[in-house]
């Protein structure tokens, strides 16, 4: 129908406004999303990735009608997300990550049926469907069960059988597998590329670099309220051509040899992740440049694990996007 | 046709929620007892035998206003903790029909509490429960539940934009109860009470179901309760249509 994509978003921006304090009320603004612009194509699967407090959650939330854009606009389906909202809301499916989302003392059954009713499947056609997407999800035979014994990798699909009653056009999915085990988010993962394959857009977003890469057309990646990079894994890739990563596993590394270290020659950006004890020091630096040997000087008197120096991945030009935002 | 399905599938559901909750069989399990007791001090003080079911039923009623006073806000403040409130405004439906049956499931296991209150006023205190109109007396409650619930919808509005809605349920509670007559007759209460009194839905309620129980012209209360009950949901459901705009501006469906 009319529109070429399934998702339009122009210029997309929305601040928080919060009233902090009784007494003294203190009025803080948030800019979440500011100035996003993008579209997704019909059947596509598109992933927002981007790191925690980024504006993924806010941007679905403006494209899925659950908020009102503080300005811009947004089509979906070629209607408007503001003025046409039930059309829109019609035609669109959404899951959350987590394991919110569900009457707990209700079964799953009973969960979809009402879901069901309330998003207008017709009703000779509820046993059916239900029943499908029970088939669909791996829940038939523990559908009578109350939700609450559900585990979360269970809630998780149950969520998503219910974000597929009315057969949406364009399904929103944010962050799906987090908390959910590995194998069960392997499940996951093939399921929403059978509902891509079979037709449906996806938009998806996520903090797990592997599982945009895995999946997606295309990827947007955000942070800041705002889209630092967008493309094809591919394209994504060669953002990180020309660099070298050297990894060093380290114990208290003091936030001023980071500092030094960010200083070396041909140096472009570190990173620092605690992995429990250690330390996972992450730095990336020209190609043609090898900064390992003074990387070691400069964390000389500081107990070291292994050191690795290797070809740039996906994950490091997504940090270098991140890093550089 | 669809309207009415949603609605019954609706209601069902909620009533299957929220009667399953641990919480809400407590209060249901004893505060009937309580105010089957407070009734029958009050009046037995008072020396008024022969009003002792009809303050029984007063205090039912309280009960059903309870249940939908604390339901409408609370129904609405839990599915924000649930993470439901999103997934049901979601919905391509009026907000009115999202809205309603979760008001009604509450008048509805409101009921129960009048019933009980009957029940443990028979078995503790001896009550007889010889109705003036039997008849009148169930069409009345039904109509004081639908028209609670519709009440509660037009409160649920308020709620969905309000983030701390219990505080507000907090302080509508007793003096609903007062005011509508529920317990003490209205013309004991200072006159500036009675327009009040007149356009609550709870008063006509509250008086049918009493006409009902000692004699007097039920229908004309039950005709005045439905009115005011149909104006509500008119007004409830426009109100909730504005609402729905402005929690979506003003970001409250979600909890943070
Ligand atoms: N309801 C809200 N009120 C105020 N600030 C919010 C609200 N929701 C999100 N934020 C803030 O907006 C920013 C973006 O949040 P969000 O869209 O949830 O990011 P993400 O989903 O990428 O983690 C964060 O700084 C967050 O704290
Ligand atoms: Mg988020």
């Amino acid at each position: 129908m009319g529109s070429d994509y399934a998702i339009e978003a122009e210029d997309l921006r929305r601040t928080y406004k919060a009233r902090t304090g009784w007494l003294k009320p203190k009025r803080t603004e948030v800019e979440a999303v500011r100035g996003v612009t993008f579209t997704v194509g019909r059947g596509e699967l598109f992933g927002l990735l981007g790191p925690n407090g980024a504006g993924k959650t806010t941007t679905i939330k403006l494209l899925n009608t659950l908020l009102i854009p503080t300005s811009g606009t947004a089509r979906v389906c070629g209607h408007d997300v503001e003025k046409d909202t039930r059309e829109v809301r019609r035609r669109i499916g959404y899951v959350f990550g987590g394991d919110r989302g569900l009457y707990d003392r209700l079964s799953a059954l009973d969960n979809l049926r009402y879901f069901a009713e309330l998003y207008g499947v017709a009703p000779r056609d509820q046993k059916r469907r239900i029943a499908e997407l029970l088939d669909l999800v791996g829940l038939a035979g523990r559908e009578g069960e109350r939700v609450e014994g559900y585990s979360r990798g269970m809630r998780q699909r149950l969520h998503i059988a219910r974000g597929l009653l009315h057969s949406p056009d364009v399904l929103f999915l944010d962050e799906p597998s987090i908390g959910v085990d590995p194998v069960a988010a392997r499940e996951l993962r093939r399921t929403v590329a059978d509902l891509a394959a079979t037709g449906t857009t996806v938009l998806l977003t996520t903090h797990y670099m592997a599982e945009a890469d895995e999946l997606c057309d295309r990827i947007a990646v955000i942070a800041d309220g705002q889209i630092q990079a967008l493309g094809t894994p591919a394209e994504l890739r060669h953002r990180a051509d020309g660099r070298r990563v050297v990894e060093v596993e380290a114990y208290g590394v003091p936030e001023s040899a980071v500092e030094s270290l960010r200083g070396l020659p041909g140096v472009r950006e570190t990173a620092v992740e605690a992995r429990g004890a250690l330390q996972l020091l992450t730095v990336h630096s020209d190609a043609h440049v090898d900064v390992q040997g003074d990387v070691l000087r400069e964390l000389a008197g500081i107990r070291l694990g292994r050191v690795n120096s290797r070809e740039p991945t996906l994950e490091d030009a997504y940090v270098a996007i991140v890093s550089a935002a | 046709m669809s309207v009415l399905r949603v609605l019954t599938v609706g209601t069902l559901m909620h009533i299957k929620q929220i009667s399953r909750s641990p919480f809400e069989i407590a209060i249901t399990l004893i505060v009937p007892i309580v105010q089957a007791t407070l009734a029958v001090y009050l009046f037995r003080a008072g020396g008024e035998q022969h009003r002792l079911l009809e303050a029984a039923v007063g205090a039912g009623v309280m009960g059903i206003w309870s249940s939908v006073l604390f339901g409408s806000g609370g129904a609405i403040q839990s599915q924000r903790w649930l993470g439901t409130l999103e997934m049901i405004m979601l919905a391509p439906r009026r907000p009115v029909l999202v809205i309603l049956p979760i008001t009604i499931a509450t008048g509805l296991t409101g009921i129960y509490a009048l019933l009980a209150t009957l029940v443990w006023g028979r078995f503790l205190y001896g009550i007889r429960l010889d109705f003036a109109h039997p008849l009148a007396f169930v069409v009345a409650a039904v109509v004081c539940v639908l028209a609670l619930g519709m009440f509660g919808l037009l409160l649920a509005a308020t709620f969905v934009l309000m983030r701390n809605a219990n505080a507000l349920a907090n302080t509508l509670e007793y003096p609903v109860w007062l005011v509508s007559g529920m317990l003490v007759p209205i013309t004991v209460l200072p006159s500036w009470t009675g327009p009040i009194a007149a356009i609550l839905p709870t008063t006509w309620g509250a008086r049918a179901l009493r006409e009902a129980t000692s004699g007097g012209p039920v229908w004309p209360s039950v005709a005045v309760c439905l009115g005011i009950s149909l104006l509500c949901l008119a007004l409830g459901g426009l109100a909730l249509t504005y609402v729905e705009r402005r929690a979506r501006a003003a970001a409250t469906l979600a909890l943070a």
